[in-house]
């Protein structure tokens, strides 16, 4: 029995000593070359893999930032400046600053402003319900409701708003990755500078149709009577196909174009209410 | 007027449904049941209506506290998953061993994959084979079946199928053996020791017969099942016919006809081609002949159906269906 | 009985308007004529706001090849050019007539008289065939010229004719047989002498027994022309099945008809294009069925194109009080319409109501893998993993099993017990995989 033992111990033992060796000389026989720098990039990355970046995941952007060997078009807006500052070290260049985004939802036809003209009974999923139909209501251009976006958030920071049907974007989980713009088969959803102290003016809706057939649908369409435009002091509005667009990089947050839009179209988020006048905007939740 | 609807199409449905598809089975099941209550008496209707029960409370708890879902015990497959536990264990099995085959059956073979449609074995078969190898003397114990008015306590004996394989182990031929095991026609109508479910193949069969008219499930798994194990067994009954029994004895003794019409036939675990259905009978057939002869234990069926269970995936990937205008090479 | 092999399922056939004669609908005071109305490059609109047109006058057309022309469907006032919601609303540009009077062209022919002699040549019959704008009136609005125009290399045998309106409820095809049988042989003749073929197959599906019998008994008089009868089953009338059907003949994935020397066109396009050669009409009315079990008096129309929805509604006993849906073309591949100003275009070949009970979906279960979606395939495809992986955003493995070669017949759909919109998700595959494949030829 007890050499039964001994012969076992000593069998598996060599056969685990051999393999070894061989496994040694085939590591070393195979070996590829890998900068170093790669893993020390990839161990700061977020590591959510959430392709925001352009690349399939974390260590793809790694192996990219590290070859190009400098920052133009490179980025991960998840980590954002903090993390950019922290890598450029290992690659040995200067950091790039870039403005924080958030993604912002660009329409704002709720289930009162926008009311439904038919109801929809199928897969819940907004890229079947746009290439069927324009819309329980109506609207060509709004939001369908569906929540593609909410599926392909991999940070749980948009969700459905059941009072109005319309998807809500979290200022503190958003991440600016994308994902969701991506997701919406309507291109609703955008990225935009997140401001100062998180207040943003944007146009929430992208309905390019003229002012009649587009308010048929929606009380808070765009009309595209560009009274916006010409109260604008810093020409940031620009008027095209019927819709108004604030471009974030010039908009110095005045005010002045929410107060002039006839339909409410225009939406200022964050900000401290106006002490006098009428206000013709409603008060919009924080989190929108 | 109120809003008009907007879907896709198709607009119109069919008129089959999941609860259609269900309770059929469960109305399948009923004359195999009815035999068996007339055979084994209150015992047995005892036993089939606390694996019923206690399969729908675990499915019913278990969907509401664990995985906080909309429950769904009204649409029958807890019951066929209940049904099928008891035709698959002896009516002397005592009731709180019926209890934790049901918890094994609807906790651990269907809830946890995330329930119906999800699961790769068949709940009723993996509740039965946990019961038979936790408990394998209560699992045996056979009551020789008496006729319900009879007031004398139940005696208990060996299945046909046990009693061939002990004889068989010792050396004894079948000539020898033929006059401790039943008669075919006894097989067939009824009346021989074994599960709830065995008892009767005419039975069985009737509601087979009922689920395929029905459309409920097609003749390919049956058929393909049946026939491999007529056919293996009748080889072997060719090579020596004193050491292996007639085909017929193979085909109606046991569970053999009670898998494959009630429990191969799974939609959940079995192919979904036609062609993958007929291997996957004849997989099951040739694993129950390969048990029942050379196996240790006396009867293969469940086993053979588990086994081919895990298989389906695979038959599932390798087995498409015959593309229209497919180019052949 | 002749019939598809693959697949197929049995709908109640429902045909409430059968036996209802085609009338005539009165002319609406406006309509509104959709400027595309088929399936390929958009058309151009040649009229202006103000002008006067004739019935049958050209108001939209195009030079491209995959085009149909659009012309006026009423004589009258050009009132407006604009975007009006269509069968899926979505805009699209309309012309907008006010009738005045029924002034029609002068060069149509309007006398009933059945004219058999065919003077035109086979590039004459086609160049017409495409000035009057002619599609496949079966619902998928392909221009028809382009179907007679067999590529270099390949070789048309034998004309089918689409008569078997599997469809649910739908009787339009049924009716122009019955009623315009003669005309339409006419028209076979003309699209085989387009097409340079002698042959031509009829397949009707045999619950139209008067259609065949009345078919057969008048097609002795025209050479190659024969009719025949086939067993009920849906999708039948889908092109590569009713090939498979009538001369056991499967068209290769990916391909057209013409790949086994077949062209498909449909019963009531026949009758247009005779109607476009022997009398110079274009297309601007034709057979539309309206009914549901609701629907006081389900009845075969002759409309106008541009006519609203609404007005045929009208005719035949008014909206129903619990109407749920309404939807354009059959039940098993029709639209379902958001809203009853929607016109009448060139491929609507039924209005369909259904009550509210009717509309309802069954409601969503667990997939149970029972198997039917793939028994009931006509294209021999896995419905269920299909589904599934299109769910899943697995486009590549949706583009390995086949997911293009899907016809969206809805069969697996309507034969799923556990209710899945296993169509709805096939879509968004097709879409998606579609796109991948045109991004791929790009590049």
């Amino acid at each position: 029995m007890n050499q039964v033992l001994i012969y076992s111990i000593i069998s598996i033992s060599s056969i685990g000593a051999l393999a070894a060796v061989i496994l040694y000389f085939v590591a070393q026989k195979f070996k590829v070359f890998e900068d170093p720098k790669i893993d020390e990039v990839a161990d700061k990355l977020p590591g959510a893999n959430c392709g925001g970046c352009g690349f399939a995941g974390c260590r793809n952007f790694a192996e990219a930032i590290v070859k190009a060997g400098n920052m133009d078009k490179l980025n991960c807006p998840v980590g954002g400046n903090a993390l950019i500052k922290e890598i450029s070290p290992i690659l040995g260049i200067e950091a790039i600053e870039r403005e924080a985004q958030i993604a912002v939802v660009r329409c704002n036809g709720s289930k009162i402003k926008a009311p439904k003209k038919v109801e929809y009974d199928g897969a819940a999923t907004c890229t079947f319900s746009h290439n069927l139909f324009a819309g329980e209501s109506g609207c060509p251009f709004g939001c369908l409701g569906l929540g593609d976006c909410v599926v392909s958030c991999k940070f749980d920071a948009i969700y459905i708003d059941d009072n109005t049907g319309l998807p809500v974007v979290s200022n503190e989980k958003c991440v600016a990755c994308g994902a969701c713009v991506k997701a919406c088969p309507r291109s609703i959803i955008e990225l935009r500078n997140k401001g100062k102290k998180d207040r943003r003016i944007f146009v929430s809706c992208i309905n390019q149709e003229k002012g009649a057939p587009a308010k048929k649908n929606c009380d808070v369409a765009c009309i595209g009577c560009g009274k916006c435009v010409k109260a604008c002091d810093y020409e940031a509005i620009i008027l095209k196909n019927n819709l108004a667009y604030i471009d974030y990089e010039k908009c110095k947050l005045c005010r002045k174009c929410v107060e002039e839009c006839p339909t409410g179209a225009i939406i200022e988020l964050n900000f401290p209410p106006r002490k006098e006048k009428s206000i013709k905007t409603e008060t919009v939740n924080s989190e929108l | 007027m109120s809003l008009l609807t907007v879907s896709g199409s198709p607009h119109v449905h069919g008129d089959q449904s999941l609860k259609k598809i269900m309770w059929g089975v469960v109305l399948a099941m009923i004359p195999a049941m009815l035999v068996s209550f007339w055979y084994f008496g209150l015992p047995a209707i005892i036993i089939t209506l606390t694996a019923v029960i206690s399969c729908l409370i675990f499915e019913y708890l278990i969907q509401k506290y664990l995985l906080k879902e909309k429950t769904s015990i009204t649409d029958g497959s807890a019951v066929i998953t209940g049904v099928l536990l008891a035709f698959n264990v002896p009516s002397s099995l005592p009731l709180w061993q019926m209890v934790i085959g049901a918890l094994v059956a609807i906790g651990i073979a269907k809830m946890s994959y995330g329930g119906l449609g999800k699961n790769p074995f068949n709940p009723a078969l993996v509740g039965r084979v946990f019961l038979l190898i936790s408990f394998p003397v209560d699992m045996t114990l056979w009551p020789l079946p008496k006729p319900i008015w009879s007031l004398v306590d139940a005696v208990t004996g060996p299945t046909s199928l046990g009693i061939l394989k002990e004889g068989i182990g010792k050396g004894d031929t079948i000539s020898q053996l033929a006059s401790e095991l039943p008669s075919l026609q006894n097989l067939f109508i009824g009346g021989v020791g074994g599960s709830l479910g065995e008892v009767s193949a005419a039975a069985i069969i009737l509601g087979g017969l009922y689920m395929i008219f029905k459309k409920i499930i097609s003749w390919h798994i049956p058929v393909s099942f049946i026939a491999t194990v007529a056919i293996f067994t009748g080889i072997m009954w060719q090579v020596n016919p004193e050491h292996y029994i007639n085909p017929m004895f193979h085909l109606l003794a046991g569970g053999l006809i009670l898998g494959a019409i009630f429990m191969a036939t799974d939609m959940v675990t079995s192919p979904m081609t036609y062609k993958g259905m007929i291997l996957y009978g004849i997989g099951c057939g040739v694993l129950t002949v390969l048990i029942r002869l050379w196996g240790s234990y006396p009867e293969g069926v469940s086993f053979a159906i588990l086994i081919m269970n895990a298989v389906v995936p695979l038959i599932n990937k390798g087995f498409k269906p015959k593309r229209f205008g497919e180019v052949v090479k | 009985m002749k019939t598809f092999k693959i697949g197929g399922i049995h709908p109640e056939e429902n045909k409430l308007a059968s036996s209802k004669a085609i009338e005539m609908l009165e002319i609406p005071q406006k309509v509104c004529i959709p400027v595309t109305q088929h399936l390929g490059t958009p058309s151009t609109l040649v009229v202006e706001k103000g002008a006067f047109v004739k019935v049958g006058q050209l108001i939209a057309k195009s030079d491209a090849f995959i085009c149909a022309n659009v012309h006026s469907s009423v004589s009258g006032k050009v009132s407006k050019i604009e975007t009006v919601t269509d069968t899926s609303g979505y805009k699209k540009t309309s012309v907008i007539i006010d009738v005045e009077g029924d002034e029609w062209e002068s060069s149509i022919d309007r006398s009933s008289v059945v004219k058999k002699e065919i003077i035109l040549s086979k590039e004459e019959i086609v160049a017409k065939i495409k000035d009057m704008g002619i599609v496949g009136l079966g619902g998928a609005t392909f221009p028809t010229h382009v179907k007679l125009m067999v590529p270099q290399g390949k070789k048309a045998e034998v004309l089918i004719i689409n008569g078997v309106e599997c469809e649910p409820y739908l009787t339009s095809d049924h009716r122009v047989m019955l009623e315009k049988g003669a005309e339409m042989l006419v028209g076979i003749t003309i699209l085989m002498k387009g097409l340079g073929v002698e042959k031509a197959m009829i397949g009707i599906e045999n619950n139209k027994s008067d259609a065949i019998q009345y078919l057969q008994s008048i097609a002795s008089d025209f050479k190659g022309i024969e009719v025949h009868a086939l067993k009920v089953k849906y999708p039948q009338g889908a092109e590569k099945q009713l090939i498979k059907a009538l001369i056991n003949r499967e068209v290769p994935a990916g391909k057209l008809p013409i790949e086994v020397g077949c062209v498909v066109s449909n019963a009531g396009t026949a009758f247009a294009v005779y109607e476009a050669i022997q009398k110079n009409k274009p297309l601007f009315e034709r057979v539309v069925t309206i009914t549901g079990k609701s629907v006081k008096n389900p009845s075969n129309f002759m409309v106008r194109i541009g006519t609203s929805v609404n007005e045929l509604i009208e005719k035949a006993g008014g909206l129903p009080e619990d109407t749920g849906k309404i939807i354009s073309g059959g039940p098993m591949m029709g639209k379902a319409l958001n809203s009853l100003e929607t016109p009448v275009v060139k491929g609507t070949s039924g209005i369909l109501i259904m009550t509210k009970k009717e509309s309802k979906r069954v409601e969503i279960q667990n997939c149970i893998r029972c198997g039917k979606c793939i028994t009931v395939c006509p294209m021999g495809l896995e419905p269920y993993l299909l589904a599934q992986v299109a769910e899943n955003t697995n486009y590549e493995a949706a583009e390995k099993e086949r997911i293009m070669d899907c016809i969206e017949c809805g069969s697996c759909h309507y034969k799923c017990p556990s209710g899945r919109p296993l169509l709805d998700y096939l879509r968004i595959g097709k879409n998606k995989v579609g796109q991948n494949i045109r991004n791929r030829a790009n590049n």
